[in-house]
């Protein structure tokens, strides 16, 4: 059984960045612990000596010239940005008064 | 002309070549179907104001002897998680609602190269994640065939568009299943081509390591035409091949002639046939190898031990990679920003935006993917599941040693209703166990009409998968069952679905 707690869950919403509610945070509970029960038969099989496959079609060493290519200009970068000021993107503070 | 929709498309191309059909003419039919049956269906997110003038261009260039590709003035449907720079790019989600890219997905630069005209983004479920689209966050796409069904996911946009005779083309993309199971849902062709076979740049990133574009099509030959358009070298996508392939068209039109068949060695997957599959899914498979069989093809039960790893496996490394790709969405750069009361730091604003922005499979994902990254668990679950990849693989090699092409039905079901799993994450999952091995493994998959099921009436594919970089062979093979099954028909399965809108 994997035993996920609530606890874990909000911990892994802060890692994460997803201000989950206190309901969320309670049916993922239990709906993480169902999936992760299912999926956790992958160490059944997972020997030692298997080695593990990051990429389905290997390749090594793609390189390109270290040269400028066609990038986007400054206003179609910041033409999503919720708010942007001085050609920079704008953000709110980034300490909050305890910090 | 009223049978512009339902023309194929490489017959559509044939009439535009010759000037029967105008560009302008065959974009404004196909927009009129979208007005007629789109509320109903819901396959389209946004359509184009530009179509008709793209149109127009394509016509003006025609006319001045200009050479154009094969399918120059055709319409396009492009799945919503390929970015365009003239139509909102969402990918299903509420955090991207009304984003404009800057650039073109190279799959969408290709085919407006090639003279394709994009008519609009078809509905896919949240950033790809879900085999219904009832993930979506502007509401789901209903199955051509019966409106209280769902079309497939995650691309159902893409497949009920070309089903409804909205478009005769649809790009698509497949992470676990997302071009193949609705295709088999909605009696139409879609191809996951190779992994790396066509470029992921301006793909709204899923899983990486498994996400590749292809064609949402009605016919086999339609989906050669539309592969050989975007399967080329991007040195935008470091993944991306430099093979040079050969014409997927022509492997299709070889095998709708008949060739290829007779000493063809056909692999069944055991562990993915009979238990757990719908009676009528099953013998519609089983009545399509037959068929193989008395065309001279050799077929041979292989077994594939660690497939009942794969759902496994793939739920560990999807949310992985996608928890990864997701965290770009921070309210900084695009997309949406919200502000927590009271106002906050970047952090809390950051949280609060996604907490609003992402629906609730997405947020399912993410924290099933940073728990499954997390220290202590890493080795367990995303290192295991790495090591089921290779174990995936090695079936895969060992059956293809003895095969030239493996068979399985493309889902365990036909089209469900709305609702019916959406309360139940592994039930939905598991919708895709036939459609995920292809993924692990970068293997390409196409799936190809075989009939309706007798019990429901609903559509059933044949999935057929090949080696690495064999894309051609899935062509051949599967314009042969096409051709062997619309000859013992009489009629195409498309033409049999219902009308829509008194239409």
């Amino acid at each position: 059984m994997s035993e996920i707690s609530e606890e874990q869950v909000a911990h892994l919403a802060n890692l994460a960045r997803i201000a989950l509610t206190p309901e969320e945070i309670s049916s993922l509970t239990t709906e993480l612990d169902q999936i992760v029960d299912s999926i956790a038969k992958v160490q059944e099989v997972a020997t030692p000596d298997v080695p593990a496959t990051s990429h389905p079609v290997p390749l090594s060493n793609v390189f390109r010239p270290d040269v400028v290519g066609n990038t986007l200009t400054i206003e179609q970068t910041l033409q999503n940005a919720p708010e942007h000021a001085d050609n920079r993107f704008k953000v709110s503070a980034i300490l909050g008064e305890e910090q | 002309m009223n049978d512009i929709i339902r023309m194929t498309a490489a017959d559509l191309a044939t009439h535009l070549q010759s000037g029967e059909i105008s560009a302008v003419d065959a974009t404004q039919a196909h927009l009129d179907r979208i007005e007629a049956v789109d509320t109903d269906v819901h396959a389209f997110l946004a359509v184009s104001s530009d179509a008709l003038d793209t149109a127009r261009r394509i016509d003006e260039r025609r006319a001045a002897g200009e050479k154009l590709g094969p399918l120059a003035g055709v319409p396009l449907a492009v799945k919503d998680v390929l970015v365009t720079t003239d139509m909102p790019s969402t990918s299903g989600s509420k955090i991207l609602e009304g984003y404009m890219s800057p650039f073109d997905a190279t799959v969408v630069r290709l085919s407006r190269e090639a003279g394709l005209i994009p008519i609009g983004k078809t509905n896919m479920d949240e950033f790809a994640m879900g085999s219904s689209t009832e993930h979506s966050a502007y509401g789901p796409t209903r199955n051509p065939w019966d409106l209280d069904r769902i079309p497939g996911g995650s691309g159902g946009g893409s497949a009920a568009a070309v089903a409804a005779f909205e478009a005769p083309l649809a790009l698509g993309s497949d992470t676990g299943g997302s071009i193949r199971q609705p295709a088999h849902v909605t009696g139409t062709v879609g191809v996951k081509p190779t992994y790396g076979a066509v470029s992921r740049y301006g793909a709204i990133a899923l899983a990486s390591s498994l996400d590749q574009v292809g064609p949402v099509t009605r016919t086999v030959l339609d989906a050669g035409l539309l592969h050989d358009v975007i399967a080329h070298h991007d040195p935008h996508d470091s993944t991306s091949l430099k093979d040079v392939w050969p014409s997927m068209a022509d492997a299709a039109r070889s095998g709708a002639r008949g060739e290829g068949l007779a000493g063809l060695k056909v692999g069944v997957v055991r562990e993915l046939t009979g238990n757990g599959f719908q009676a009528g899914v099953q013998s519609r498979f089983d009545e399509t190898v037959a068929l193989l069989t008395q065309q001279g093809a050799e077929v041979i039960e292989v077994s594939a031990p660690h497939f009942e790893y794969a759902v496994a496996a793939y739920y560990l490394i999807l949310p992985a990679e996608a928890s990864s790709n997701l965290a770009k969405f921070d309210s900084v750069r695009f997309g949406m920003r919200v502000q927590p009361e009271g106002g906050g730091t970047v952090e809390q604003v950051m949280a609060a935006t996604r907490e609003a922005g992402f629906g609730p499979e997405v947020k399912r994902r993410i924290i099933l993917g940073t728990y499954a990254l997390s220290a202590g668990y890493y080795d367990a679950y995303y290192g295991s599941a790495q090591k089921v990849r290779t174990l995936i693989q090695r079936d895969f090699n060992t059956a293809f040693e003895k095969v030239d092409v493996l068979v399985t039905p493309s889902a365990p079901t036909t089209a469900f209703k709305f609702g019916e799993k959406l309360e139940d994450p592994m039930a939905m999952y598991l919708n895709d166990i036939t459609t995920i091995p292809a993924n692990l493994a970068g293997i390409p998959g196409i799936s190809v009409p075989i009939g309706l099921a007798p019990e429901d009436g609903l559509p059933v594919g044949i999935q057929v998968m090949a080696p690495q970089r064999e894309d051609a062979r899935l062509y051949r093979v599967g314009a042969a069952i096409e051709a062997l099954l619309e000859q013992q028909w009489g009629h195409t399965l498309i033409s049999q679905a219902p009308a829509l809108g008194g239409k």
